[in-house]
């Protein structure tokens, strides 16, 4: 397992350098630049001392060696709008993004698995019917509208929930933006439940164990359920990441302070060391979370073996 | 010397009426928000030019002057007296002697004098540069030729001397938060990005980046008696529907709104009386070059100012939040001339003159745009057809807004849509069509007319107020006949209040900066 792990995580290297390769050489050839949208009215002689200052008067390839350099030694770099260290700046903005974002897997996971699983075990019944319309209209649903729904309903109308803010990290902020982000992956996930309980139920195995006089409790407890987990973790792992990036939508709508918003914010100022830092965590997130859910397949299914 | 006309509407001009005739209420808190974005970008306010960062920076910093909403002019703020010599280019400032910073330590000189010469060190580009500049010397420090600006001296602790370059009032340079006055020893220190200490009328409390800034009152602040809340807190809210449930749901007391709520707003009983209005400084326009062979006739310009059915597109489109422009300076400017007109809609003259320059049959141009709801391509969109129905072609180049503000500097365009402030000052926003104003500063259609210069010269060596306004005037009359743009709109601001926040002013260079130590909140407000 120990090699197994260590070959994974070497196997990140690539793709983050790529990452990071990628969004330096995009950033420095798409139109705009922080100089000019700082001061819109500084002459030639000052953009120049201004982009020397920034580091903007080398060429790419040495900024990205320099850039590099840094990474490597654990420092991300400086805002060119801010000034302070992007680390920091991510550091502020990491915790509330994490609490979001588990907060909305907790609320998928606790509803979706369920509600799929309930579903498969009737299929055809009203139960699977009403539980697979409301899938299918949580994939469907524009985080924007839903959230404005949530807001609209439990602040506005029921008085529950303030609709907006980070208040103190509490609960009562944390619930309309964790469901409104985690609508979707709930669906997703009652969705892949739902079609991988029934493709196992049908296998020769269950059938065996059902022929052998096991009682179908112990059939879904032990043959279905946890055949059925390895297929679900995989859903859970993609939707842990993606959420990451979908984030920023329901960060925006409602005041929460994530990353999601630094990044839109770092991009529309043209902050290159901000961007290329939120970009990098969220793809570190992504794969930390993808090197974990390949761990647990180990756990789940005994038939993995890695050496 | 400068009288505001402020466009009020309806019960704005009542709450401002009701808040005057009721004593303040100390205590409470107010809840302001930000709505321009899904951050403050830094609390360094001498970095950004961000509308939305001097939201709270009037309630953390001052500057030596501080916008008057009710004179329409800036007004003295740190200083108690100017007095003016050496042909009007020498102020001398007698500064307050009873400004405390929120470290506890009194304003003097050297710290007004830390300030600018920070705000003008080139290889950071503060954008507050273009208005220290004014002071002679300060661009040699810009460019690195010198340490610190000449024409500022300290006579004594709490007196200073600043000599300018042109003889302009230096209220409208030294207002905004851009030229807040930092505390020089502080400042300088790593720590202060992180918690900010300023000379307002609140103290820096919390920051939570993406979502708020809390500041509470400072005691010690120098206007006796306030300001009157405890506690400010400022939102980020950059999404207008989230705003409009926070605002119907009592958790916000001020909301900016976009054209849809500004209807909306208007026809809800409970609603309407909330709505404050003014028109901005902001004048929304088309930009033609005149390197692009058909825009270097006069002509042709006129012709695609009475091509376009202005009125239907802000009745229509913009649902009513915008002032008909009528030329340059707009409505709320001193310069503002009442009996102009705005180029009529008639598409059987703009044909005749494209006829006379040699366009019968028409031409094509591309014209750059940003998404903009309000000045970018729905408003393109719409004109369109306008144009090709007098032989005009124009093909739509949208780029981010980001992009947009370097295309015009850079004069990358055939024709742009662009917002561009236009005043306080008169004088100065009419300078951007000066022959002498580099296209990257502000003369972004390159404009030069020996006449225009001439007037606007001679209007900046005019003593007598009135006979200044007279050439500006004058001027404005001449670009509106020169037509390096299409004149579309003048801003106009729309706020929604909640009944129990007193003192709102209606501040025409931008409605969402409000002097907080002014603000009140009586005794129906929800907030503790």
């Amino acid at each position: 397992m120990l090699s197994f792990l260590i070959r994974r995580v070497l196997q990140t290297i690539p793709t983050v350098l790529a990452v990071v390769l990628l969004v330096f050489v995009l950033f420095s050839v798409v139109p705009g630049s922080i100089v000019s949208s700082m001061s819109d009215d500084s002459d030639p002689q000052i953009e120049l001392r201004m982009k020397k200052q920034l580091g903007l008067d080398q060429p790419v390839y040495m900024r990205f060696g320099t850039y590099i350099a840094g990474l490597a030694a654990g420092d991300f770099g400086t805002s060119f709008r801010t000034r302070e260290p992007v680390t920091a700046m991510i550091a502020k903005r990491a915790w509330p993004t994490l609490q979001l974002i588990f907060a909305s897997m907790a609320f998928a996971i606790l509803l979706g698995v369920p509600l799929g699983f309930v579903a498969a075990l009737r299929p055809g019944s009203l139960v699977d019917t009403v539980s697979m319309m409301l899938a299918v209209s949580g994939l469907s649903l524009a985080k924007f509208w839903l959230g404005l729904l949530l807001m609209y309903l439990f602040a506005l109308k029921l008085g529950w929930l303030p609709s907006f803010g980070y208040g103190d990290g509490g609960l009562k902020y944390l619930i309309l933006p964790a469901v409104t982000l985690g609508v979707s992956p709930m669906a997703l996930l009652a969705r892949t439940t739902r079609a991988a309980v029934l493709e196992i139920m049908t296998a020769d195995f269950v059938r065996t164990a059902r022929s052998k006089g096991m009682s179908e409790t112990r059939v879904v407890k032990w043959h279905v359920m946890r055949n059925a987990l390895v297929l679900i973790l995989t859903t859970m792992g993609l939707q842990f990441g993606a959420l990451m990036g979908q984030a920023v939508v329901v960060e925006k709508l409602f005041s929460w302070p994530g990353i999601g918003s630094l990044l839109v914010d770092s991009v529309l100022q043209r902050d290159i060391p901000a961007v290329q830092g939120s970009i990098l965590v969220v793809v570190l997130f992504f794969l930390a979370i993808n090197l974990l859910i390949d761990v647990l397949y180990g756990v789940i299914d005994p038939r993995i073996r890695y050496s | 010397m400068f009288k505001t006309i402020a466009i009020v509407a309806g019960l704005g001009l009542a709450l401002s009426a009701t808040a005057e005739a009721q004593t303040p209420r100390k205590g409470g808190t107010i809840r302001m928000t930000a709505p321009y974005g899904s951050s403050f970008t830094s609390l360094d306010i001498h970095t950004t030019q961000r509308a939305q960062d001097e939201i709270y920076a009037k309630a953390l910093h001052r500057s030596l002057y501080i916008w008057n909403s009710a004179e329409g002019k800036p007004v003295l703020e740190l200083a108690k007296e100017d007095v003016v010599s050496g042909g009007g280019l020498v102020h001398t400032f007698k500064l307050r002697d009873d400004a405390y910073f929120h470290s506890g330590r009194k304003m003097t000189a050297d710290d007004v004098i830390w300030s600018y010469n920070r705000i003008m060190d080139g290889s950071k580009a503060y954008p507050g540069a273009r208005y220290v500049r004014v002071i002679e010397g300060a661009a040699a420090v810009e460019k690195g030729q010198a340490k610190e600006i000449s024409g500022l001296k300290k006579i004594d602790d709490f007196t200073i001397e600043m000599k300018l370059t042109e003889k302009v009032d230096p209220g409208f340079y030294f207002f905004t938060a851009l030229t807040s006055i930092y505390p020089a020893d502080e400042a300088a220190k790593e720590s202060f990005i992180q918690k900010p200490i300023g000379l307002g009328p609140f103290k820096f409390v919390e920051h939570v980046p993406g979502s708020r800034i809390v500041l509470e009152r400072w005691d010690r602040f120098y206007k006796p008696g306030k300001p009157y809340a405890d506690k400010i807190v400022v939102s980020v809210m950059g999404e207008a529907a989230a705003r409009d449930v926070a605002f119907r749901n009592k958790e916000i007391d001020t909301s900016v709104l976009g054209p849809a709520q500004y209807v909306a707003y208007q026809s809800d009983a409970d609603l309407k009386g909330t709505i404050v209005e003014v028109a901005e400084v902001f004048t929304r326009y088309m930009g033609m070059n005149p390197n692009f062979k058909p825009f270097a006739d006069k002509r042709v310009r006129q012709a695609i100012n009475y091509a376009i059915d202005t009125d239907l597109i802000i009745n229509k489109l913009v649902k009513g939040k915008a002032y008909r422009a009528t030329s340059w300076l707009p409505l709320t400017s001193p310069a503002y001339d009442k009996g102009m007109k705005p180029y009529p809609f008639d598409p059987a003259k703009a044909k005749q003159l494209l006829s006379e320059a040699g366009y019968a049959s028409g031409f094509e141009f591309e014209w750059t745009t940003s998404q903009n709801e309000s000045w970018g391509l729905p408003i393109v969109t719409a004109i369109i057809p306008m144009l090709d129905k007098v032989g005009i072609k124009a093909k739509v180049k949208q780029v981010e807004t980001a992009v947009l503000a370097e295309v015009v500097r850079t004069g990358d365009y055939q024709a742009f849509i662009y917002s561009q402030a236009s005043g306080p000052d008169p004088q100065a926003a009419l300078k951007c069509f000066h022959s002498s104003t580099p296209q990257p500063a502000c003369n972004y259609t390159t404009f030069k007319n020996a006449d225009f210069d001439k007037i606007l010269d001679e209007a900046g060596q005019a003593d007598d107020m009135a006979k200044r306004i007279q050439l500006l005037q004058k001027a404005n009359a001449l670009l509106y006949e020169e037509a390096p743009v299409w004149f579309f709109n003048y801003n106009k601001a729309v706020m929604a209040v909640q009944p129990w926040l007193k003192g709102i002013q209606l501040n025409a260079t931008e409605l969402t900066h409000q002097n907080v130590e002014d603000l009140w909140v009586d005794e129906t407000s929800p907030a503790k």
